[in-house]
């Protein structure tokens, strides 16, 4: 199979790249563009581990086709920062202890993103529900329900 | 140098504080490297055929097409990883296992592997691989493969452990007993007996990274492995004996690890990855797909489990007895015997006996997960002991508090125990405001013990003083779940000096000396004494450098809040000298400044929890919901303590996950049916309600803070507790793990048809 040609916008950034047809995104990112922020976890879009935002809306990259990226906007996880300043999420899920092992931690943190972009006050069982497409084994998810709750008090303004 | 592992009470400013983790922001900005996020110039990629049927015999492999695809490095089967185990069993079985040799033995096992120049190449050359196999009789249940009739799978096994030793072969590998005292005279003494048998389902580990590796085998006869696992000295002394090579030369480095909770202990693709590159004369890279890794890496065991349990009407326990049979995969192993050393290890019994059966079955080698063992048979304990105090009327913790071991007491598998937790955790859980929290309609309340042995085990640290006075502390021990933050706590502590100072990393397996893995809640229990023991020895240094400075007698410098201090007043009013001042000048009196430490951590303190949970049943559908669920641990000393409340968070929400949800659901052809997170459903976030935690503190007396593993007990009491609230909910004794909406739709429609 012959290649195709993609461009596309990845956290801000004019990228064009080559993949297979049948080559998912999370492998372009991973293997392709040096991105290895976003992880497979399953591959079938059940873990959530390889979350990233595409034109405002969540998805997991291993159900996304590379090619799919042409003309979109995607953000990973290595976008979430500013420069050397953190996002708060990413700030209050180190502050919580909200990661242990860490794999699971961009994905995570690109669903509580495109989570506050909706919902900037969600209730602990919006985030729960919000968050269930994403498989932690290592927290029991107490601690990172705190961190997005503690992450968008701070983000709408209310300093804890 | 001798090292004093007593416990000294004093204040402690740094351990117990909760400072930021020092990997956090390479966690959270995808800069971690874990096992798939690391690649080797001209690297292969890795791709392994595996079998398709539970028992089978391998009758041929013809390689010839794949190896002339297009892009195909190399191929390997077990004729390529010959034996050189010398009579060792139980490395054989992780040989025949890494690949299967003469019969494959469970759906999934390794067949071939291919090494290609990408992941396509290597599917499609997995496809012209041609296998002959004979297919045979197999057997996945642990009760069908004791049965007269069931087809015996290795017919060099007579059960170990019986006299006289069976004269046919079977399928019950060992037989372990444990106990004290004459339980049949303890049941004549009992008046109210409860004798049930029990069941739980195999479950997995479910870490959320495939097991990955790139390994690198050169010509000269080293080799580099880079790989997720809970042990790196282990797999590299592991590799090295499969595959012949001499261990200093393999060098093995621990990426990340992704989650393991005792299934990163054992190597699967780390062998097959080295002799692909060996023969391709390239580096490979093999990562398992999620699929793979439920077919066909380590499980935990499915149990059957008879128990007994006597006891007086005033709540006095007369005897106990546990039969306990435990799969272990297709080769022999220690589940069962673990399980029975556990089952009653939270009482002060006068007779008790238990007998662990290990039993061999065509499914995945089974590999540690988390108090390994031990929460099957504290589900079918607890469940027991639940019902008996019912049946004599007594409020279930007072029951258990009544019979508590406490120190003195001599434990069901044999040793005398020092001070330990079970009754404050029992105490606490009495007065706990969940114990007395109200209740409604189609709700129940469980509660339940566990214990964890705990393990210390060989450990080695070097701790070195920078030019600028900070300090860098290598660890050979893998961080699974935060020890980096723990032990740059104990180093700061021990030394002295500022948290901020200190920067902890997991040395490679060249650059320390060997750690065993971190398994048994050992990582910062372990690591932290030889922490301390290194911190001293630095400090030792510190002090000779410093009278060196002021050039005085060394005995005359003492060490005092991070700061070397003049004794008396006979050498004058000298300000005390920092490390800072120390270390900076270092290149003048005597050089570079360390402090190196090589030990056995012994006295690992046992560990004991209660759980209290709370459930609601929905009759109609037989789903359940838990409500709340409160964890009571004894931590020793609390190093972090919000990642000891993590480790009880995370290990009882896997613990909830077993109870009510996983396991691993074999076809009546031997195939495994759910090798995904989809229908192999782990706890997701709106499963869950916060989960509350309890530290209590009751010192380790062999370690200098007291402290104890905490890692693992956390496992051990949910499946009980969650049966007991399940039971508690629908009146109905639930006696089969796990408490599936099916299970409980039929148990209910049981009770109203009877």
């Amino acid at each position: 199979m012959s290649s195709i040609a993609v461009a596309t916008t990845i956290n801000d950034d004019d990228v064009e790249f080559l993949c297979q047809p049948d080559e998912t995104l999370l492998d372009v990112l991973r293997n392709r563009l040096g991105l290895m922020g976003a992880k497979e976890g399953c591959g079938t879009g059940d873990c959530g581990a390889c979350s990233v935002i595409m034109d405002g809306r969540l998805v997991c990259a291993c159900l996304v086709l590379g090619a799919e990226a042409q003309g979109r906007t995607i953000e990973t996880i290595e976008g979430m920062a500013t420069g050397s300043e953190l996002h708060p999420l990413q700030r209050k899920f180190i502050e919580h202890a909200a990661l242990q092992c860490g794999i699971c931690t961009p994905g995570f943190l690109m669903a509580a993103k495109a989570l506050l972009a909706t919902n900037p006050n969600p209730t602990e069982t919006e985030i729960r529900f919000w968050l269930a497409g994403n498989l932690c084994r290592c927290t029991g998810y107490d601690k990172i329900i705190r961190a997005v709750q503690d992450a968008a008090a701070e983000m709408r303004g209310e300093i804890s | 140098m001798s090292f004093d592992a007593a416990y000294q009470s004093k204040v402690l400013k740094s351990v117990g504080t909760r400072p930021l983790r020092p990997d956090g922001v390479d966690k959270v900005t995808g800069r971690a490297r874990y096992g798939a996020d690391f690649n080797m110039p001209g690297q292969l990629v890795a791709r392994v055929l595996r079998s398709p049927h539970a028992h089978a015999k391998i009758k041929s492999i013809d390689t010839s097409r794949a190896a002339a695809a297009k892009g195909v490095k190399a191929i390997i089967t077990a004729a390529d990883l010959p034996d050189l185990t010398d009579g060792n069993r139980s490395l054989f079985a992780i040989l025949d296992n890494c690949m299967a040799r003469s019969k494959a033995m469970y759906d999934g096992h390794a067949v071939a592997a291919v090494a290609a120049i990408d992941e396509k190449a290597a599917k499609v050359a997995l496809q012209l691989i041609e296998v002959e196999y004979e297919v045979l009789p197999h057997v996945v249940d642990v009760d069908a493969a004791i049965l007269p009739d069931a087809p015996v799978l290795n017919d060099t096994i007579f059960t170990k452990g019986v006299e006289p030793i069976p004269k046919t072969p079977s399928n019950v590998a060992n037989q372990a007993e444990f106990g004290h005292g004459d339980v049949e005279a303890g049941f004549m003494q009992a008046e109210v007996i409860v004798e049930r048998s029990y069941k739980t389902e195999q479950t997995h580990q479910g870490y959320i990274e495939p097991h990955a590796c790139v390994a690198s085998c050169n010509t000269d006869g080293t080799a580099e492995l880079w790989v997720c696992t809970q042990g790196h000295f282990v797999y590299r002394q592991t590799c090295a004996d499969l595959l012949g090579l001499e261990v200093s030369k393999l060098r093995v480095t621990s990426s990340e690890i992704g989650g393991g909770f005792g299934g990163k202990t054992h190597v699967w693709a780390e062998p097959v990855a080295l002799a692909l590159s060996r023969k391709a004369g390239r580096p490979v890279k093999l990562v398992m797909s999620r699929e793979e890794v439920f077919r066909a890496s380590g499980p935990t065991s499915a149990t059957s489990i008879d128990v007994k349990i006597g006891t007086k009407k005033d709540g006095t326990i007369t005897a106990a007895q546990a039969t306990l049979r435990y799969t272990s995969g297709p080769y022999p192993d220690t589940w069962a015997e673990i399980g029975a050393m556990t089952s009653f290890a939270c009482y002060d019994l006068k007779n008790v006996k238990t007998v662990g059966i290990e039993v061999i079955v065509n499914r995945p080698k089974v590999a540690a997960y988390r108090a390994p063992s031990a929460p099957m048979a504290a589900f079918a304990v607890e469940s027991a002991i639940d019902e008996l105090a019912h049946k004599i009327g007594m409020d279930a913790v007072d029951f258990r508090i009544k019979n508590a071991a406490k120190e003195g007491t001599r434990a069901s598998y044999g040793p005398i125990y020092g001070p330990i937790g079970i009754g404050p955790t029992l105490e606490a859980a009495k007065t706990h405001p969940h114990m007395s929290a109200p209740l409604g309609k189609n709700q129940g309340r469980g509660m339940a013990c566990g214990f964890w042995f705990n393990f210390g085990g060989q450990t080695c640290t070097d701790l070195n003083v920078s030019a600028d006075g900070t300090v860098t502390l290598a660890v050979g021990t893998v961080d699974v779940g935060g020890s980096r933050a723990s032990l740059s706590l104990i180093a700061a502590e021990e030394l002295g000096i500022d948290y901020q100072d200190i920067k902890a990393v997991i040395a490679d397996t060249s650059t320390l000396g060997y750690n065993d893995m971190t398994d048994g809640s050992r990582g910062t229990f372990s690591s932290s004494m030889a922490t301390i023991s290194a911190a001293r020895n630095a400090i030792e240094v510190m002090r000779h450098r410093a009278a060196m400075m002021w050039d005085i007698p060394p005995e005359d410098v003492y060490w005092e809040d991070g700061h070397a201090v003049a004794a008396g007043t006979k050498h004058g009013n000298r300000a005390p000298l920092s490390v800072k001042e120390i270390a900076a000048a270092a290149g003048n009196t005597g050089g570079p400044i360390a402090g190196h430490s090589e030990l056995v951590a012994d006295g690992a303190g046992v560990s004991f929890a209660t759980h209290i949970c709370d459930i609601q049943v929905d009759p109609e559908t037989g789903s359940s919901r838990i409500l709340r669920y409160t964890v009571i641990q004894d931590a020793g000393k609390a190093v972090h303590p919000a990642y000891v409340e993590g480790q009880y968070q995370g290990g009882a929400a896997q613990g909830i996950g077993w109870a009510l949800n996983e396991e691993y659901i074999y076809g009546s052809d031997g195939r495994l049916q759910n090798p995904g997170f989809l229908d192999y459903r782990i706890p997701v976030c709106s499963d869950l309600p916060m989960i509350g935690t309890q530290i209590l503190e009751i010192p380790n007396p062999n370690h200098p803070y007291g402290v104890r593993g905490v890692g693992e007990t956390s496992i051990v009491p949910p499946l009980a507790a969650v049966a007991n609230a399940v039971s508690n909910a629908i009146g109905l004794r639930m006696t089969h793990i796990p408490i599936s909406p099916p299970r409980i739709l039929a148990a209910l429609n049981d009770a109203a048809r009877n």
